[in-house]
């Protein structure tokens, strides 16, 4: 939707719909839906709230539709970051150059929690770190997007793109044939060949690729299951794998099965209890030794989440222009770093004005909303900054565009963001669509589902 | 196949079976509950069938007194008690979960469905659904993880765990559903063959869906040894003793020769199925039934373990 209320032109087919149809069918389609999510057991875990542990994300009939320009030029954009993402990360585990040019602070990287000195030197299969990138977007005009931030270790919500698409061509076939929507049901089948693309050097058969699971108690267990089982590959568990010599081994009804690439999902201080954390049980021991040696490929490589970083995020347009020699397609938002001392004078002048997020912080915990918090929630906010500014960085409340959104059963506008999935192996894919998440509630910037937030369909038409 | 799979699929299918089973059960106790009991009072058939189910020193330790009411709320609803159907249900459906990428999307649905729609019933005494509807609700919805997964399923090592589980279990259960027949008898053994003996027979038949069937493979009478006979050693009837094993001689030996490989599981129950063959059922009846059921429990429950074993479940 425009500022003015207008629906945008790419919008028309679906709501000449709307106007055409009962409300009291939308509204029954409305419950259909999330009746079919329950059914299929499309839920995510909460913790530690006690009664059910397994919510649904509050599901929107709406679509939120591209028109094919506005596509190719995400899709361009995108597509350039990650490139430019996975140069740096090579560049950072090797001689690092680009803090030798002095275009980026060395402590930023080297003193940065998710830097990993056990992979300095190596070079992953065709030199790529980070092999699924969710770039998390956000329009603020007709033309204008601007990135918030990159998601390089083990993006999620992708299982939500498919599903949805799923569920929307199940009630709404006659949307599907008055408009020309391009599919995203090959995506499994684009991470599949992505993976396999990546298998080690010493695989000398067709790849076995897994998809490896903390397990069904993760709050993204349905994910993980959805994915490898629309890529046809096993899901594992740290128990179910054991290394031998250089290689890593799932323990089978027929006996040991050799695994080349592992598409893990768990982070990086889980993945090998004698490299990272000891305590816990849910990674393989040995898995690091396996990967250096060239014995398996981990998807995404471990050490990628220095890229990710919120500080990091701010040199991701000087990242473009120092390795591809390419001006950025996509902005970033404007980003003051507290960490240094004229950024961190305007950020505590302009508190009210500003968002502020921890360097290091996800799922919309621990950030302030300046013009929707109270004076007393800025001043306690304040002394964190004042605490340990480095960990903070602030950005503008930017004047997001929003979409129409079923609401109470009717339709109201609502922000949303975007998350598309762009694949890096040997060729960079991106498939026709992503997540959209909306803040359910009336203003609320807020999109994560952690918070409340929903999802819908993201259609792009084709020419 | 991961080994881990193949553990949760054998149980997948273990506890639906035994969700099954218990709402059998429950009837077979319904049922027998509105004929008189010899010796005054209609609780014998209770707690007989919380005997035959092992937990009977469980439901005593929660409840003082064996009422229809306290069975049902102990065998169909209580979370406590892990072979109740609600906790047969959720652990079905948990092992399902765990195992989703090794079974069709039309399987899990119907294992999810069941656990959903249970859920969605109000356990409160005053609020519940009438027994009879509730174990007919669970053994349709045992029917149709059966009939999703027999139709959808494709057949190969994962379907041979997923079957061994059922026959495991069911061989387990329909010797411990023969078993309540005997515990209802036993303070009322002068009536054998008498017309109450002869209705809880019959009970113990249509509670396993096998009333018909006795009738096309005998004919009209029942006797004591006859659907002992039925029950335990016909090769035809889909929950007899005899079945089950041969059943899962059958899957073992499917899977062993897939795999190139023989097992300890396959002369377990090879043995077993041996003696199923050529034993009589007057000789059965004359050691005693009670006996050789119980019997027959632990070596079905060895032959899972054997089972675990050879396909490399359980080891961490």
């Amino acid at each position: 939707m425009t500022s003015g209320g207008h629906v945008r032109e790419p919008y028309k087919e679906v709501m000449k719909w709307i106007e055409q149809t009962d409300p009291n069918l939308i509204h029954q389609k409305h419950r259909q839906a999330e009746a079919l999510f329950r059914q299929i057991g499309i839920t995510f875990a909460v913790y530690g709230e006690g009664g059910d542990s397994e919510r649904l994300i509050p599901f929107d009939i709406m679509p939120r539709v591209f028109t094919a320009t506005e596509w190719e030029k995400l899709e361009r954009g995108v597509k350039q970051r990650a490139r430019a993402l996975n140069a740096f990360l090579w560049d950072v585990y090797h001689r690092g150059e680009i803090i030798l040019s002095g275009r980026m602070p060395g402590k930023l990287v080297y003193q940065n929690d998710a830097y990993e000195p056990s992979v300095v030197g190596f070079s992953p299969s065709q030199k790529v770190f980070s092999h699924i990138i969710g770039v998390d977007l956000v329009r603020t005009g007709a033309d204008e997007f601007y990135v918030l931030e990159d998601n390089c270790r083990t993006p999620s919500g992708v299982s939500y793109m498919l599903e949805n698409r799923e569920i929307m061509m199940r009630l709404f076939p006659q949307l599907f044939r008055t408009n020309r929507i391009m599919p995203v049901d090959n995506y499994p089948g684009l991470l599949r060949k992505t993976l396999k693309s990546v298998a080690p050097e010493k695989c000398d058969n067709e790849p076995t690729v897994v998809v490896l699971t903390p397990g069904a108690a993760n709050s993204a267990y349905f994910e993980h299951s959805f994915l490898a089982d629309q890529m046809g590959v096993e899901l594992v568990e740290g128990r179910d794998l054991f290394i031998k010599g250089d290689f890593v081994f799932m323990r089978t009804t027929r006996g040991p099965r050799r695994v080349d690439v592992i598409y893990r999902r768990i982070d990086d201080a889980f993945i090998d209890p004698l490299c990272f954390r000891a305590d816990s049980l849910l990674g393989v021991p040995g898995l690091m030794n396996a990967y250096r040696a060239g014995g398996v490929q981990i998807c995404s490589a471990p050490g990628a989440g220095v890229a990710d970083d919120k500080a990091v995020y701010t040199y991701v347009p000087e990242m473009i222009r120092f390795y591809l020699g390419e001006e950025p397609i996509l902005n970033n938002v404007q980003t003051w770093r507290c960490s240094e001392a004229d950024d961190l004078k305007y950020v505590l002048d302009n508190l009210a004005d500003l968002v502020v997020k921890e360097v290091h912080g996800s799922g919309g915990y621990g950030m302030l909303v300046g013009p929707a918090s109270t004076k007393a929630e800025i001043e306690q906010y304040r002394l964190r900054i004042l605490a340990d500014p480095e960990d903070f960085i602030a950005q503008p409340t930017l004047a997001l565009s929003t979409t129409p959104t079923y609401v109470e059963q009717e339709l109201a506008p609502r922000h949303v963001d975007l998350r598309p999935y762009c694949l890096v192996g040997e060729s960079i894919e991106l498939c026709p669509g992503g997540l959209t998440r909306v803040a359910m509630r009336e203003g609320s910037l807020v999109v994560n589902s952690s918070q409340g937030g929903g999802v819908k369909d993201t259609w792009v038409l084709s020419n | 196949m991961l080994s881990r799979n193949a553990e949760s699929l054998f149980w997948a299918s273990r506890y639906m079976e035994r969700a099954d089973t218990m709402a059998r059960n429950l009837e077979v106790g319904y049922r027998m509950s509105m004929m008189p009991a010899k010796n005054g009072g209609y609780t014998s058939e209770w707690k007989s069938i919380l005997t035959a189910t092992s937990t009977l020193q469980q439901f005593q330790e929660s409840y003082s007194e064996i009422s229809e009411e306290n069975v049902e709320s102990f065998l169909v609803y209580d979370n406590s008690n892990f072979s109740s159907i609600r906790s047969c249900l959720r652990m079905a459906r948990d092992n399902a979960r765990q195992v989703r990428t090794a079974i069709t999307r039309d399987t899990w649905l119907a294992f999810n469905q069941a656990y959903l729609e249970f859920k969605d019933f109000d356990d409160s005494v005053e609020n519940r659904v009438d027994l009879p509807t509730i174990c007919d609700w669970v053994k349709r919805q045992a029917s149709m993880v059966r009939g999703a997964f027999i139709n959808t399923q494709l057949q190969t090592d994962g379907y041979s765990f997923f079957n061994l589980g059922y026959y495991v279990e069911r061989a387990d259960n329909t010797a411990r559903s023969i078993d309540i027949k005997y515990h209802v008898l036993l303070p009322t053994i002068d009536m054998l063959g008498g017309s109450i003996d002869n209705y809880q027979w019959s009970t113990l038949l249509r509670s396993l869906g096998a009333y018909r069937s006795f009738h096309w493979a005998y004919g009209g009478e029942y006797s004591p040894d006859r659907i002992a006979d039925f029950l335990i050693l016909n090769r035809s009837c889909p929950r007899s003793l005899c079945y089950c094993i041969e059943k899962i001689t059958l899957h073992l030996e499917q899977l062993c020769s897939s795999y190139g490989k023989y097992t300890p599981a396959q002369t377990h129950a090879m043995r077993m199925l041996d003696e199923l063959r050529t034993i009589s059922v007057n000789k059965i009846i004359a050691n005693g039934l009670h006996e050789y059921l119980m019997q027959f429990v632990q070596e079905n429950n060895h032959l899972a373990e054997r089972i675990g074993e050879s396909f490399l479940f359980g080891e961490r």
